[in-house]
């Protein structure tokens, strides 16, 4: 069933496969990115969400 | 560097949580209504509007677009301008985005009771309305990403790249299964037919659950839980594999929802290999939450805040190991069409994203009206009534369809099913029903309380409509603070982001796609099976109307337990006529893939009459009002075009007079109710719905015969 289909698209053979490949070079490049990322610069990124609450005058984190 | 002094827009926030509020509690009213009828048919009401079968897809609407939807925009709304740094790009788009979202959930508790459906789940609204959400999409989109070109904060955090894959890949799913061909302004057909559609259709309705109820929520559980929690994620870098991960998997897993279906084997493969891989970037984010709260575990005690988040992302971590489980086809042989996925599918919106919401809610409210909760006591309590609410909701559910499951299955010595009557195997479940509609009142319960919670702390507060605050602007250039080019790759480049999330999550939408839109000139051609004739056609779109899609399927699985059922396994060359698939995704009833023929005339209409008089103790609603409407006539001319114009071979001209063929065909079926001793008149709706159910299965019957010699 699926030869049948498959084989009315051109070169249909290489689809998957330069899928796979750009896949597995982008998760190649993330990971290396990942590890060998500057841990100061994840630090900061991890942050984030709780600057506001460092540096403005908005209610301090009223107790619920 | 100066400092800027700006306001972030809480005014806007407050609307859609006050939206939230009230969509909630009347979507879950509505599904405790529809579960209630499912043990009480009485509460059908015999009116049309309000049977089960239009007002579930008014309950899963309403959960997901508005409920769901407007606390998705309110989180996104408050989080996005603190994490930036910077007030909404343009108050105006804020607004006509509230307003338009809420028109357009206004069009859908109107229109869906109204019997305007395409029937595909949780894309039942007609064309005109999803016009309306892609340009309030396109609002949001622009409002969003404005705001983040104007930001004050150089770098992108993980939240926001949920935001924006959530913007991209909803955008993508609503288009392309919205291809429809309409007939009048309020009925179209989908484009796509039969096991195209169904790819089509489940591709979307898989992926609004990975991009509409997964990863907005997500991006709400990595800025809120560190905020409630007062410390930073567990892991960022595990939160970067885990969103570029997420994003690229999901989006080819659709294909589990057709397991042992007419789709092709290889789509179901791909389907369930994509969603066993699934498990790591889900696991790893529900991880990364949890351990967010390391040496902090004692403070869960205390927080309802934190007890929120924590049962949700632990229903998450349970609906994301179940999900995939599901996807192995012999599981799915046990528990695909039964009320477990209903069990799966609540494990997941009441505990995940109903409970990350209420913890918003608990932890915004206050903030926004400069003050505290109202009481904790009371939040704690519902805390409880949810947490029984789900428990009650699932438990019964799961058990429910396991037994249905065993039951159609069963076989005696003989080799006979031991339930030949599909009744016995709904009767049998009614009294697990009774307990699901407890677990939803709990849960209801819980959420009034909340509610009221809720409005006391904001009368007690003052609400804050423009908040102050200060940062400095973004400098034209970047000075790296912490080293090389590759700490900027993409979390300064917003533009850049999207555009390789879209080829993301493209990649996998196109390799299962492509193939499948080629099928139709593969399908194995059955010469038997044409186009429906004029009255079964109008008796389809009254069958669409109805929603009997949402009890009964049309797919019978190559299972012995269901050729003996049922007859032949259904094949892919049936449904070349089939705009839309009505394979459905649940046996509350059962299916009627091969009714044809099974019962008289006179059977079905006693039956749709009354269907506790001819079958004693069955739970359909009765359809009074098919007696009494009338079959439209002049719209008979446009359903052929229509359907013309997307590939069904109606000869040329066949409009002109396709209306003599149909009330050729309604004066037969007349007839033959009069020799039971029925009077009814031809034009009336009954007879269109009749003549449907009898052409149903018949098609590939003709083959049969044809074949022999």
């Amino acid at each position: 069933m699926e030869k049948n289909v498959l084989q009315h698209i051109d070169h249909i053979a290489t689809w998957p496969v330069i899928s796979f490949i750009i896949f597995f070079l982008f998760f190649l490049c993330l990971l290396w990115w990942v590890f060998t990322v500057d841990k100061k610069f994840i630090k900061e990124m991890s942050e984030l969400p709780l600057q506001e609450d460092l540096k403005d005058s908005t209610p301090k984190n009223p107790s619920v | 560097m100066e400092l800027q002094k700006f306001y972030y827009d809480n005014k806007i926030v407050k609307a859609f949580y006050i939206a939230t509020v009230v969509f909630g509690l009347v979507g879950m009213l509505v599904g405790l209504t529809a579960a209630i009828q499912l043990f009480y048919p009485i509460f059908n009401f015999n009116l049309q509007y309000t049977t089960f079968g239009r007002i579930r897809p008014l309950h899963t609407n309403a959960i997901i677009f508005a409920f769901v939807g407007n606390a998705i925009f309110g989180a996104v709304y408050y989080s996005l301008q603190r994490l930036l740094k910077t007030r909404m790009f343009s108050d105006l788009l804020s607004w006509v985005h509230f307003w338009g979202w809420q028109l357009i959930i206004l069009a859908a508790a109107i229109t869906l009771p109204l019997g305007f459906t395409t029937s595909k789940e949780y894309a039942e609204l007609e064309w005109p309305i999803d016009i309306a959400i892609t340009i309030v999409w396109v609002i949001f989109g622009i409002n969003m990403i404005g705001t983040i070109l104007r930001r004050r904060e150089r770098h992108m955090y993980v939240a926001i790249w949920f935001y924006l894959a959530t913007f991209v890949t909803v955008a993508v799913l609503h288009i392309v299964n919205s291809f429809e061909i309409p007939v009048t302004f309020f009925k179209s057909y989908s484009w796509y037919a039969g096991v195209q559609d169904a790819l089509v259709q489940w591709w979307y309705g898989h992926n609004a659950v990975a991009f509409f109820l997964t990863t907005p929520f997500l991006g709400m559980m990595y800025y809120y839980l560190p905020k409630a929690a007062n410390r930073p994620v567990y892991s960022y870098k595990l939160s970067i594999i885990h969103f570029w991960s997420l994003i690229f998997i999901y989006i080819w897993a659709g294909p589990h929802h057709l397991l042992y279906t007419s789709l092709p084997d290889w789509a179901q493969s791909l389907g369930t290999v994509f969603s066993i891989m699934l498990i790591a970037p889900s696991w790893g984010g529900a991880l990364n939450g949890l351990m967010t709260l390391r040496g902090a575990w004692d403070r869960v005690r205390e927080d309802p805040v934190l007890k929120f988040i924590v049962v949700a992302i632990t229903a998450y971590s349970m609906a994301v190991l179940e999900g995939p489980l599901l996807s192995l086809k012999n599981v799915n042989a046990i528990t695909h069409f039964t009320d477990w996925i209903v069990a799966h599918v609540h494990l997941g919106a009441l505990g995940w994203n109903g409970f990350l919401v209420f913890a918003v809610l608990y932890w915004t409210i206050p903030r926004m009206w400069n003050t505290t909760l109202y009481s904790k006591k009371m939040a704690n309590a519902h805390f409880w009534l949810g947490t029984l609410g789900i428990i009650f909701y699932a438990l019964p559910m799961y058990v429910s369809g396991l037994t249905q499951s065993l039951m159609w299955k069963e076989f005696n010595a003989d080799g006979f099913l031991v339930y030949k009557n599909f009744l016995e195997t709904t009767v049998a479940i009614l009294p697990l029903h009774m307990l699901r509609a407890i677990g939803g009142s709990l849960y209801l319960t819980g959420f009034i309380l909340m509610t009221y919670n809720l409005i006391k702390t904001a009368y007690a507060g003052k609400f804050i409509a423009n908040e102050e605050a200060q940062a400095a602007p973004l400098a034209k250039e970047y000075v790296a603070t912490s080293g090389g080019w590759h700490y900027r790759v993409l979390e300064n480049k917003p533009i850049l982001f999207t555009v390789l999330s879209l080829v993301a999550i493209l990649i996998g939408g196109i390799v299962e796609m492509v193939p499948t839109f080629l099928i139709k000139s593969n399908v194995p051609t059955i010469s038997s099976v044409k186009p429906y004739s004029p009255l079964e056609l109008h008796g389809r779109d009254i069958y669409i109307r109805e929603g009997c899609v949402g009890c009964h399927t049309q797919m019978v699985r190559p299972f012995r337990s269901e050729t003996e059922r049922y007859g032949e396994y259904s094949k892919a060359g049936e449904f070349v006529y089939d705009h839309p698939f009505l394979w459905g995704s649940k046996r509350t009833g059962p299916d009627l893939a091969r009714v044809g023929g099974k019962y008289s005339n006179s059977w079905h209409y006693n039956h749709l009459l009354a269907p506790d008089a001819v079958s004693t103790g069955s739970i359909m609603p009765s359809y009074p009002w098919l007696f009494e409407q009338t079959i439209n006539l002049d719209l008979t001319a446009g359903k052929i075009n229509a359907l013309r114009k997307i590939g069904v071979p109606y000869a040329e001209n066949y409009e002109a007079t396709a209306n003599e063929d149909l009330k050729k065909q309604a004066t037969e079926i007349t007839s033959s109710l009069k020799a039971d001793g029925i009077e009814t008149p031809s034009d009336a709706e009954i007879v269109a719905v009749i003549a449907y159910l009898q052409r149903l299965g018949k098609d590939i019957k003709a083959e049969k015969v044809a074949e022999q010699p």
